[in-house]
């Protein structure tokens, strides 16, 4: 049985994601946890390509690759981690953040065993595009696209008045 | 089987061009080094390189060599895997902007409509600017994993510098957008090829836009991260050999395509004046507009060096100070004018 280059690509990039993303939780060093974290986005970056998202695709890459994990990157190398003199949490808390993880799994699955998740039908091939994008988000969603664009004004507001010597 | 449908003449030409555009970005930044020590000599009434070759024409062959037989020295205390990553990812990222240029118009070769554009995606713009952001992790990881003060402060700095020029950059691009209501840059030749070029249009975006270029391709007046007065070398100062020659050598093949981007956006890319009334053949329009493309760029370059040789670096807080308080309200008010005019000339 031959599988298709889409196939083939497919299960590379979710490898390459799997991996990755292991690779963010399981690394002792934090500013190697951040470069994993950086291939996972560029590993789902490439799914939105194959969804023909290409839009999606590189305004992922450019603001959280590129500008968000940068800062993140920034405030880790400045911290001067290391796994030696890091404290221990307690073992109460390690336990707590395992079952609460795995409750939040058990919520997850039980929300999208049922929910019909449309897979990418052949009329909406073209949506991602930017031209469609840009038409859908101004006209049938402009009420959400704005009120989220005033929740990013308030949370510049709000980062000013913090970041301001009193 | 699906694998083997792939067109494979279609895949040996994109191989060739892409093999043919990295050899060119290759080969212009080699002698982008040559030039830019002949433009310093000729500003300060010097000689410059002169001893390798005619003119000094063999000084980068003998730079390069240099380079590659140099000792390798990785520092005792740093993560080898990131320190030699660093270089790696500067190269790599410096080379994969060009993907998306049109270098001349299609030319048709024993039958075959060819174009000489690696990929011309509907969002070519977009792309450059995701390739842009990611360039500064080159330094950023190799200046940490150098594992040493002064190389940790560089990348710092580069990436503060980075994130803070990106901004003003994408605003500039922006108001061009809206002037051409396209993001793939062929379509943004073309409609230059039979209008007047961007530039015209969009001065003050271009002026933001050149800015922007200086800082992100870390050139003076805008390098501190390699400001070696106060950094003593900045984030490559814990590297050697060819190492060190990646992390120069990305800083001029970024200033070639930089210089390529603004000639293709701004001033009329491939094409140039009366190319259509010259009655020329297919292939010879490719030819020229290729040639045109080609001078552009170069005095691109040339005020590249020009402006690295004639102006001081700026101290950081100045840097910081032009970034957020004079070149994003600059953009912020060019994006708010371009878009009434669009709006007033559709009604």
């Amino acid at each position: 049985m031959g599988m298709s280059t889409q196939q083939i690509i497919f299960m590379v990039l979710s490898l390459v994601a799997l991996v990755s993303a292991l690779g963010v939780v399981l690394s002792k060093n934090p500013v190697t946890s951040v470069l994993c974290l950086i291939v996972t986005f560029f590993a789902i970056a490439g799914h939105y390509v194959m969804l023909n998202a290409q839009f999606l695709a590189v305004v992922h890459i450019i603001v959280y690759a590129g500008a968000i994990m940068v800062l993140f990157l920034y405030v880790m190398m400045l911290m001067n981690l290391n796994s030696e003199i890091e404290p221990q949490k307690r073992n109460w808390l390690k336990y707590a953040g395992a079952v609460s993880g795995g409750a939040l799994l058990v919520v997850l699955v039980a929300a999208l065993r049922d929910a019909s998740v449309p897979a990418l039908s052949e009329s909406s091939v073209e949506i991602g595009l930017i031209h469609n994008l840009g038409k859908l988000l101004f006209t049938q969603y402009v009420v959400p696209f704005e009120v989220s664009s005033i929740l990013f004004l308030s949370a510049m507001v709000g980062a000013v008045v913090i970041g301001k010597k009193d | 089987m699906t694998l083997l449908s792939i067109d494979w003449f279609f895949l040996i030409e994109k191989i060739l061009l892409i093999s043919g555009v990295l050899v060119l970005s290759l080969v212009v930044a080699m002698y982008s080094t040559w030039g830019e020590r002949k433009v310093a000599a000729w500003i300060q009434d010097r000689l410059g390189p002169n001893r390798a070759g005619p003119m000094g024409l063999l000084q980068p062959l003998a730079d390069g060599g240099k380079l590659f037989f140099k000792e390798e020295i990785i520092p005792t205390h740093s993560n080898r895997f990131l320190f030699i990553l660093g270089p790696s990812i500067a190269m790599m990222v410096a080379c994969m902007t060009s993907a998306v240029i049109p270098w001349a118009d299609t030319m048709t070769i024993a039958g075959r409509q060819i174009s000489l554009q690696v990929a011309d995606v509907n969002i070519g713009i977009l792309f450059i600017f995701g390739v842009v952001s990611m360039g500064v992790y080159g330094i950023m990881i190799g200046g940490w994993a150098s594992n040493n003060k002064y190389s940790l402060l560089a990348s710092v700095r580069a990436a503060s510098q980075i994130i803070s020029y990106e901004l003003p950059m994408g605003l500039a691009l922006i108001a061009l957008l809206m002037l051409t209501g396209t993001l793939s840059l062929k379509e943004i030749v073309e409609q230059q090829r039979h209008d007047l070029w961007n530039v015209v249009y969009q001065p003050l975006g271009f002026f933001i836009f050149l800015i922007c270029a200086f800082a992100e391709c870390n050139r003076t007046p805008f390098d501190l991260p390699e400001a070696e007065n106060e950094l003593n070398g900045g984030y490559h100062l814990e590297y050697s050999s060819m190492k060190l020659g990646f992390f120069l050598f990305a800083e001029y093949i970024n200033m070639f395509i930089s210089s390529a981007l603004m000639a293709t956006m701004y001033f009329g890319g491939y094409a140039y004046p009366y190319m259509d009334k010259l009655g020329l053949s297919e292939n010879m329009l490719a030819l020229t507009g290729f040639l045109a493309l080609f001078i552009k760029t170069l005095l691109f370059i040339f005020l590249f060096m020009w402006v690295r040789w004639t102006i001081p670096r700026f101290r950081y807080d100045q840097l910081m100070r032009l970034g957020w308080r004079v070149l994003i309200p600059l953009a912020l008010a060019n994006m708010l004018i371009t878009g009434a005019l669009v709006l007033f000339r559709h009604h």
